[in-house]
């Protein structure tokens, strides 16, 4: 039964990046959200065309992680319209899965799953949700092992890695679903410093290959590195969005200046 | 000491080590026999005291029980006479020929005794049922779980009570008794309690508002009740709102209420569980796609569970011992079996009571032993993943 898997023809190799079905990976129009009273996104206006990598940065409140959580419904928006790939949230159940099962997230706290090894934390999802033969999901998540750089811990549990490490199987764990667009929360921020480059050689090498990426971090140099885009929002909004060049040497808005006054040293 | 002009100059640089430090022994023993003691046991003058007064108490409690139990023991003997001080001139513990008479009764209780053997199979196969589930190198668990959840109950149910087709008589549940009674309550309720338990505490975490109520309502109300009137209720009440002839058996009411009352417990026990997991693995099932029932099933309840198993095995222990209330809607369970045989005048004697209890406590403590001790050792197999 497993044969005919095993010895499929590249072509319809499960590795094969899929495509987008339309040309905005993500669509965000006049999107607004509340937590109770408070107005946390207002009128977020955002379109992300299939290929582009956007950093998202700004200070701590202002809404940044919210956005990208509510790209897959991780949290619910309130008005306004959020359309990924063609496919527009709303209390949906199977709009919702079917946006989750094409959109990759990274936690800041990696978010593996402990009682699982790290081969059954990047098989998990697509054997249960993608019902991929167990053969098959075994050969799919230790190619990206291999990419991530860590094929010999697949059979260690998430606790006996290093954080740099568990971020790196995290990544693997989402591409393992073979993802359109790739949502990275802070995926550096709770890292000890040596292990912050490991994770960004990672997300490089992603961008490369010309995967969809929304990354919200404060690392200024990946965002130079390989931002198409940068966003920078704070209160709720976004203030400006400019191709890296320009955002860094040439930033209009005063609250863009004092921000990077801020974090460039 | 003093140092030449060259060495400060050196000491006013960085600190360099130039030698390695070889380990050297502790300077009083921190391995070892004495040093247990001294750790555990003698560490402080209050220490001394208490190890001397917990060490005498449990010699006199350990040296009363074996005296009674073993060393002043009636081994052999027909009626009350082997058992009585005044006719054996002797100092009398338990009372042993009285209990090998009624071991029988204490088993089956009142079981016809033609019939016995058909226990006696279903004491064999549960003793099977658990053994291949519970045991993790057992072939094929799989399997193992379908013949405990499906084929057990149903072959138990036909051969216990019979079926005239097959050539099984009927046995009235009102002639069971003892050891099988209790046996068949606890284990219905074990089985039953830990998913009815688990489906309540989703149900109270739910997002729907019709579905959380009727979980809280539920849990709420029978956890507010004692145990004995949802028995009463059970058996007392019911009848009087269902016609006779539709109205269920005893046993089985008591099993209901039973089960319905233990899952309670368990449902406040598993959202425990439930609430002790970080908002992240949430999130993680979620954003890899999984459902509301996979994320459950494969991310939630697999960690949720492991941080619950003390007070899940727990409330299993408080569940084995509550079956004795049963005796109360008039069944005759271990307990019930050795208090109507220990006033039998047969063997009227000083001691027949206690042997009677004696018999209780060693059958309960065995097996409630023996959960613990299962579930301490699944604790530290599934302790492994969190080992760094």
């Amino acid at each position: 039964m497993t044969d005919s898997t095993t010895k499929k023809p590249a072509s319809e190799s499960p590795l094969k990046r899929s495509r987008l079905t339309t040309g905005v990976a993500v669509d965000l129009i006049d999107m607004n959200k509340w937590y109770g009273d408070f107005h946390v996104l207002r009128d977020i206006n955002l379109q992300v065309p299939g290929g582009e990598r956007i950093v998202i940065c700004g200070p701590s409140g202002s809404g940044k992680s919210t956005m990208i959580r509510c790209i897959n419904r991780l949290e619910e928006h309130q008005s306004g319209r959020i359309i990924v790939d063609g496919v527009e949230l709303t209390n949906d159940l199977k709009k919702i899965d079917e946006v989750r099962r094409e959109v990759g997230m990274v936690f800041q706290h990696f978010n593996l799953f402990p009682h699982l090894t790290v081969l059954e934390n990047c098989t998990l999802a697509p054997i249960w949700v993608r019902k991929m033969p167990k053969r098959e999901a075994d050969d799919v998540a230790m190619h990206y092992l291999t990419r991530v750089k860590i094929p010999e811990q697949a059979g260690k549990f998430p606790g006996q890695l290093s954080g740099g490490q568990q971020q790196r199987v995290a990544i693997a764990r989402a591409l393992c679903m073979n993802p359109k667009i790739m949502l990275f929360d802070e995926p550096t921020s709770a890292l000890d410093p040596e292990m912050v480059k490991e994770v960004l050689d990672t997300m490089v090498g992603l961008a490369e290959d010309g995967m969809t990426m929304l990354v919200v971090t404060h690392e200024m140099g990946f965002a130079r590195q390989v931002a198409n885009r940068v966003v920078f929002m704070d209160q709720g909004q976004i203030i400006e969005a400019n191709a890296p060049e320009e955002f860094f040497s040439n930033p209009r808005h005063e609250r863009t200046k004092l921000f990077l006054s801020q974090i460039l040293h | 000491m003093t140092m030449s002009e060259g060495e400060l100059a050196v000491a006013k640089i960085a600190f360099v080590r130039d030698t390695v430090i070889d380990p050297r022994k502790p300077p009083i023993a921190m391995t070892g026999p004495w040093a247990w003691l001294r750790e555990r046991l003698l560490s402080t003058p209050f220490n001394v005291v208490m190890t001397i007064l917990v060490g005498s108490l449990l010699a006199w409690v350990g040296y009363e029980l074996a005296r009674f139990l073993l060393i002043d023991a009636v081994w052999t003997g027909v009626d009350r006479d082997a058992c009585r001080e005044e006719v054996q001139k002797r100092a009398i513990g338990a009372c042993w020929p009285f209990v090998w008479e009624r071991l029988n009764y204490f088993t089956y209780g009142s079981y016809p005794i033609p019939q016995r053997w058909r226990v006696d199979i279903f004491f064999a196969m549960l003793a099977i049922g658990v053994v291949w589930l519970l045991s993790l190198n057992a072939p094929r668990r799989d399997l193992g779980a379908i013949y405990f959840f499906v084929i057990l109950p149903v072959t138990s149910f036909i051969l216990l009570s019979g079926w005239e087709a097959i050539g099984l008589s009927t046995v009235d549940t009102s002639l069971w008794g003892g050891v099988l009674v209790t046996i068949v309550v606890a284990s219905v309720g074990i089985v039953v309690s830990l998913p009815l338990g688990i489906l309540l505490a989703l149900g109270r975490r739910s997002d729907m508002p019709a579905v959380r109520m009727a979980s809280i309502v539920f849990i709420e109300f029978v956890r507010g009740v004692p145990l004995v009137t949802v028995l009463f209720m059970a058996s007392v009440m019911l009848p009087l709102f269902v016609p006779e002839h539709l109205s269920p058996d005893k046993l089985v009411r008591a099993l209901v209420g039973i089960a319905l009352f233990a899952s309670a417990y368990m449902a406040e026990v598993v959202r425990a569980g439930l609430q002790s997991m970080p908002k992240g693995q949430y999130e993680g099932a979620m954003a890899v796609g999984l459902g509301y029932w996979q994320m459950m099933r494969l991310i939630v309840l697999p960690q949720a569970l492991k941080v619950t198993i003390p007070n899940i095995v727990n409330t299993y222990i408080g569940l084995f011992k509550d079956t004795t209330l049963v005796f109360i809607v008039g069944i005759f369970d271990l307990l019930r079996t050795i208090e109507v045989s220990r006033i039998d005048p047969k063997w009227a004697a000083p001691v027949t009571s206690t042997t009677g209890y004696a018999v209780a406590a060693i059958f309960y403590l065995v097996f409630c032993y023996a959960m613990s001790r299962y579930a301490r050792v699944t604790e530290e197999r599934l302790a492994k993943s969190d080992k760094r």
